[in-house]
């Protein structure tokens, strides 16, 4: 598959490295050169310095080429807004985008985007590991 | 009418004071502390703090009974998150967004947004009218998808001295009207003859408007 992420923070490059391991042909993008230096040092993927909101800049890197698209940059607008292009002007099948706000990934759900909100994710989490797993063992506790 | 403005910068400041001068009811949200506290000055307690994008501040805002919301701020991005929610969220009747890459328009048409407006675009337009090149140039956006375009044609252009019906336009486009070289409009029907170095202003959907101009300017 030919994947585009846009965003390199540290879910865009562990999800770059994890895909480029799977096998895939990943290009990374990022406003920030400086921000690919969190991808493993083994990814063999594209690297492109440029704002993913711009439909030129997505053409550029070959987004109409892809399989799947990731917008995990850390502002929920540029992830719906990249999102959204990547679906309708360039076609991709599998859009995929981070939302942290919930109100917001709901509404976006309900639009027909693929969102994920981390917040909702990480709070159900939390609450699991309360409900379901034992505390851990008085020894390993600080005094 | 009650309008709603997202962004409380220049743009914003002005639009919320003209409005307000034509006796609408208006509401500014802006995030920015200083700039709510210097609208409040200048223009009255028509000011929200909070952001634009966020439901529960468009809740406080009332988009459930504003008749626009104009998303003004200075990120594309932002503008378009506010316009699909005062859709899709709160059914708002009309929306406006400020573009600042024109080229977003075809993506902020294609998700429902009704009115884009682009200070880059016109500017551009303006540029290019005082150019020799034979573009067709965007005058007017129409409610729809539809668009108000001028050009002009060179001297050597096929359809010199031709009636309008003889054109074979693109479809759902139409010539409106005709402005001679001395700048003078001429009453325009079918049956008008165009000559050499006229200004046409016609009606085209974005799709069409390469075919109209091919049509207009090819020798």
């Amino acid at each position: 598959m030919k994947v585009v992420i846009m965003g390199c923070g540290r879910v865009g490059s562990a999800l770059a490295g994890m895909l480029a391991d799977d096998g895939h042909d990943v290009t990374v993008l990022d406003i920030r050169q400086e921000s690919f230096k969190r991808l493993p040092t083994t990814f063999k993927g594209k690297r492109h310095v440029g704002n993913g909101i711009d439909q030129d800049v997505l053409a550029r890197i070959g987004v109409a080429d892809a399989d799947a698209f990731f917008a995990v940059t850390q502002g929920d607008n540029r992830n719906v807004m990249a999102t959204q292009m990547a679906k309708h002007i360039f076609g991709v099948k599998r859009a995929l985008c981070r939302i942290y706000d919930p109100i917001r990934e709901e509404m976006y759900r309900e639009l027909g985007i693929e969102t994920i909100s981390p917040t909702i994710l990480g709070a159900t989490l939390f609450k699991e590991k309360l409900y379901k797993q034992p505390a851990p063992a008085a020894a390993g506790r600080d005094a | 009418m009650y309008v709603i403005v997202v962004g409380g910068g220049k743009v914003g400041f002005y639009l919320a004071k003209e409005l307000l001068e034509e006796n609408h009811e208006v509401l500014v949200i802006e995030q920015d502390g200083a700039k709510c506290e210097r609208i409040a000055e200048e223009l009255g307690d028509i000011v929200l703090k909070g952001d634009g994008c966020e439901a529960a501040t468009a809740d406080i805002a009332g988009f459930g009974r504003a008749d626009m919301v104009c998303a003004v701020t200075g990120d594309d991005e932002d503008n378009l998150v506010s316009c699909q929610m005062a859709k899709a969220k709160f059914n708002v009747p009309r929306t406006v967004a400020r573009l600042n890459n024109p080229k977003n328009q075809k993506i902020f048409r294609l998700l429902g947004i009704d009115t884009t407006v682009s200070a880059t675009a016109a500017i551009l337009a303006q540029i290019e009218q005082e150019l020799p090149t034979h573009t067709t140039i965007p005058l007017l956006q129409l409610k729809g998808g539809l668009e108000i375009v001028g050009m002009k044609m060179p001297p050597d252009a096929g359809v010199v001295g031709k009636r309008i019906r003889e054109l074979l336009m693109p479809h759902g486009s139409h010539v409106i009207l005709v402005v001679g070289k001395d700048g003078m409009p001429r009453p325009t029907s079918p049956d008008t003859i165009l000559q050499a170095e006229d200004e046409v202003v016609a009606v085209t959907s974005p799709e069409n408007e390469e075919a109209l101009r091919a049509v207009l300017t090819q020798s």
